[in-house]
């Protein structure tokens, strides 16, 4: 018999209808992973398993565990959710409660749901089961990273013994080692336990390592089910097809402009943050940025990676003259600065694309507004040309005119980093600092994205620095890699070289946490 | 417009805002008898036809002196949250574009002007003016900077962090552009949601200050005034003192109930479900 059953499941907010006869079954001890991008209700679907759907939510159909219905009262189904369903949600630093230590959070989960329970005993042995140390215990969220705060959720969720663990995108506010990690945990604690997991993911590779069996979310619907590596394998419907085609990045270097002589020459660069500015960091002088030297010529595209945390993001502030650096300099065309400093007739010629393309417009101006604002640095314009340059900028990343006089609510994640790149291309810029220009978008547009920026670099000729911990994403687009770890570049080469050969510790772990890519067997 | 009046509760507010808001102005141009006319024959007069609210101590008509007295009370509290705003929201948003020596001068700025009570200033400035409604209107106004200043800084301060800022920031825009093309238009749903909080707490504070003759004087009224005049004779003639306190009651629900309602209608969190930038 199946543990959770679930027949005709469907969730409406009002009129809308946003999961629509989803029926599926999971068996004890088995991996069921859930596949959909945003809106795709897959997350909504997890909630009302666990019945902590969102005031406004209604539902219809049927969810049993163990063959028994979902209890209708809250208080029955808050003891039941505590004592059979365990959940592991995605941001872990929202999820832990900053003011209680971690030992006492863990604590508090098992004495609400056991009764006869030894927490001095069961604590530290659920700390060591997901793999820290039991002086973590007496730590506050955060004073733990990301991946250590997301075990300890796992911690919690084990607490009551469950025989379902609701794993909701668990690892996608992890950076890839951490990442790699957590999954490979997950998936261990499960055999060990023999406890079902419903994991719910965007990203497919993470279903495949994961997964014995998926489903696959379009729009409320269920698409396709079926054993993963068969899914995977041979993807019947369209959709799933296309998901597939998407996760796997095909190399874009087919046509590159030639690469000329140098174009920003970074110069011994360093930064340091006070000591009091930063929260986490209180007690030391953080240096995010120690010595870094690397140049990048014209027409080239270079990628900085590493791990979250490792400065590259600083250094992108510091080149587009955002940030400053404490020392060092970047010379720009022969022109030296060193940051914020950045002479405004040189600005026009560096633009930045930001990581989230909801962040990025002001939600109270026009697109045409929005993107006509770094025309600003060129004074000599009136207003034919200003229009003249916005509509080439958007026809150059495939969207339209129109779309100019309306608002950033109006489009879509995918149209939103276009029209980023837009903003970024109207002052026809010479270097384009792309941070993490594609990882907040859904899969099936990633390759869009990436395509355009690669047709752009031919046709403008740009030069392009790319920020990302996606090696994947890294090795289809990159001429050059350079590695970074706590501020420091380690390692540099071209993405051959590096991801089949790399030579550097972090530069091996990196390449060593990438997930193996779906459909071959793992 | 119409998305507006989907929340019920905005509706009512509003309609119940315009209705006192309506009589009020109507009171400038029209009452039924003139609020100055002394008339002591006919006082304490219950309601009578003539006399919708009856009259008062000295026989002046209720309904015309309650019509003015709403008047002066919407007055006064609508300046004073100009004044705040006018000069709170800007030096908030300083604050927030400019940060460091600004942001410091204008929090201790806010704690030096909140550390006096709106009474306190209301006294100060009766003893270098003289008593009044302007006076009333400048204490108030006073007391409303700082509220505004730390309401702007506190929203212009998450909204700084977004990178549309940044994005404007590498257009070289300065920290004056920033404020106002950026900061501002995203805090705007703050700000009038605080500024009808303002107008309810301005309403009180008029009529507190009316009350122990801070505020306006003789022959203009105010519903504090009325209350002030009456309150020696409430177990004789309760009607006298119950139909202004009432008037201020009902405006401040009224005003909070609209302030509640356009907070649901204008919040973009409770709209299009997308990210919200005042998160």
């Amino acid at each position: 018999m199946s543990l959770l059953e679930v027949s005709d499941l469907s969730i409406r907010f009002g009129a809308t209808e946003v999961v629509s006869g989803l029926s599926f079954a999971i068996a004890p001890g088995e991996r069921f992973g859930i596949i959909g991008e945003s809106g795709s209700g897959k997350t909504l679907t997890s909630l009302a398993i666990a019945g902590l759907l969102p005031e406004g939510a209604s539902l219809t159909g049927r969810i049993a565990l163990d063959g028994a219905p979902m209890p209708a009262s809250e208080r029955d189904m808050a003891r039941l959710r505590g004592r059979r369903i365990g959940m592991v949600f995605q941001e872990p630093m929202t999820a832990l409660n900053p003011l209680m230590r971690v030992s006492e959070q863990i604590a508090e989960s098992i004495r609400l749901n056991r009764d006869n329970a030894a927490v001095q005993l069961e604590v530290p042995a659920l700390l060591g089961e997901v793999g820290l140390d039991p002086s973590h215990g007496s730590r506050f969220p955060h004073q733990l990273s990301g991946g250590q705060r997301q075990r300890v959720m796992i911690a919690m969720a084990l607490a009551s013994q469950p025989d379902l663990l609701i794993a909701d995108e668990p690892t996608s506010a992890l950076d890839l080692i951490t990442q790699r990690k957590v999954l490979d945990l997950i998936a261990e604690i499960c055999a060990r336990r023999h406890m079902a997991l419903l994991f719910i993911s965007h990203d497919l590779k993470a279903v495949a390592r994961l997964c014995t069996r998926v489903a696959v979310m379009h729009r409320g619907r269920l698409v396709e089910r079926g054993e993963a590596a068969q899914v995977f394998a041979s993807p019947q419907q369209d959709y799933t097809q296309k998901l597939v085609a998407a996760s796997r990045f095909d190399p874009l270097r087919a046509e590159r402009p030639p690469i000329g002589g140098t174009l920003l020459e970074v110069d011994g660069v360093t930064r340091d943050y006070r000591q009091n500015g930063f929260v986490f960091w209180a007690e030391k002088s953080l240096r995010a940025v120690n010595e870094v030297h690397f140049s990048v010529a014209q027409g080239e595209c270079l990628a900085l990676v590493g791990p979250s945390g490792c400065g590259k993001t600083t250094l992108a502030k510091i080149i587009v003259g955002l940030d400053r650096a404490t020392s060092g300099a970047i010379r720009l065309d022969g022109t030296s600065y060193h940051g914020s400093d950045l002479p405004k007739p040189l600005r026009r010629d560096i633009s930045l694309v930001f990581q989230d393309p909801f962040g990025s417009f002001n939600p109270r101006r026009s697109i045409g507004d929005s993107l006509s604002e770094p025309l600003r640095l060129e004074p000599g314009l009136d207003r034919p040309a200003i229009d003249a340059r916005l509509v080439e900028a958007v026809t150059a990343v495939g969207l339209h005119a129109d779309m100019l006089d309306r608002y950033p609510h109006e489009f879509s994640g995918g149209q939103r980093q276009r029209l980023a790149i837009a903003r970024a291309l109207v002052t026809r810029p010479k270097l384009l600092v792309l941070d993490e220009p594609v990882s907040a978008l859904d899969v099936s547009v990633r390759g869009e994205v990436l395509a355009l920026l690669a047709r752009l670099q031919l046709e403008f000729g740009l030069t392009y620095l790319i920020i990302s911990h996606d090696l994947d994403m890294v090795a289809a687009i990159a001429d050059r890699v350079l590695v970074m770890e706590a501020g420091r570049i380690v390692e540099e080469g071209r993405p051959e070289q590096i991801f089949f050969a790399p030579q550097h510790r972090l530069t091996q772990e990196l390449v060593g946490a990438r997930l193996p890519d779906i459909g071959t067997p793992a | 417009m119409k998305r507006l009046f989907a929340h019920p509760s905005l509706a009512i507010g509003l309609i119940a805002t315009l209705i006192f808001l309506a009589i009020g102005v109507v009171s400038l141009v029209w009452t039924p008898f003139p609020i100055e006319q002394i008339d002591i024959p006919r006082r304490f007069l219950g309601p009578t036809p003539e006399h919708w609210l009856g009259t008062d101590n000295l026989g002046r008509d209720m309904l015309s002196l309650v019509m003015a007295g709403t008047w002066t009370s919407f007055l006064v509290a609508a300046v004073a949250v100009v004044i705040g705003m006018g000069v709170g929201v800007p030096l908030g948003l300083a604050a927030a574009a400019w940060g460091g020596p600004v942001e410091w001068l204008v929090l201790r700025l806010s704690d030096f002007i909140f550390a006096f009570p709106a009474v306190i200033v209301a006294i100060l400035v009766t003893t270098l003016i003289g008593p009044g409604a302007p006076n009333a209107i400048l204490a108030i106004g006073i007391f409303n900077i700082p509220v505004f200043a730390r309401v702007a800084r506190g929203g212009a301060l998450s909204v700084a962090t977004l990178d549309f800022v940044a994005a404007g920031r590498l257009a070289g825009l300065n920290n004056a552009m920033i404020a106002w093309r950026h900061l501002l238009p995203n805090i705007m749903s703050l700000l009038i949601v605080q500024g009808t909080i303002q107008m309810s707490l301005g309403i009180l504070s008029e009529a507190g200050l009316s009350y122990i003759g801070l505020g306006t004087q003789p022959p203009e009224t105010s519903l504090g005034l009325m209350l002030k005049d009456a309150q020696g004779l409430f177990l004789i003639h309760p009607l006298l003192t119950i139909i202004p306190g009432l008037a201020i009651v009902l405006i401040v629900i009224a005003l909070n109930i609209a302030g509640d309602g356009l907070r649901d209608a204008i919040d973009p969190r409770l709209r299009q479900g997308n990210p919200n930038v005042l998160a």
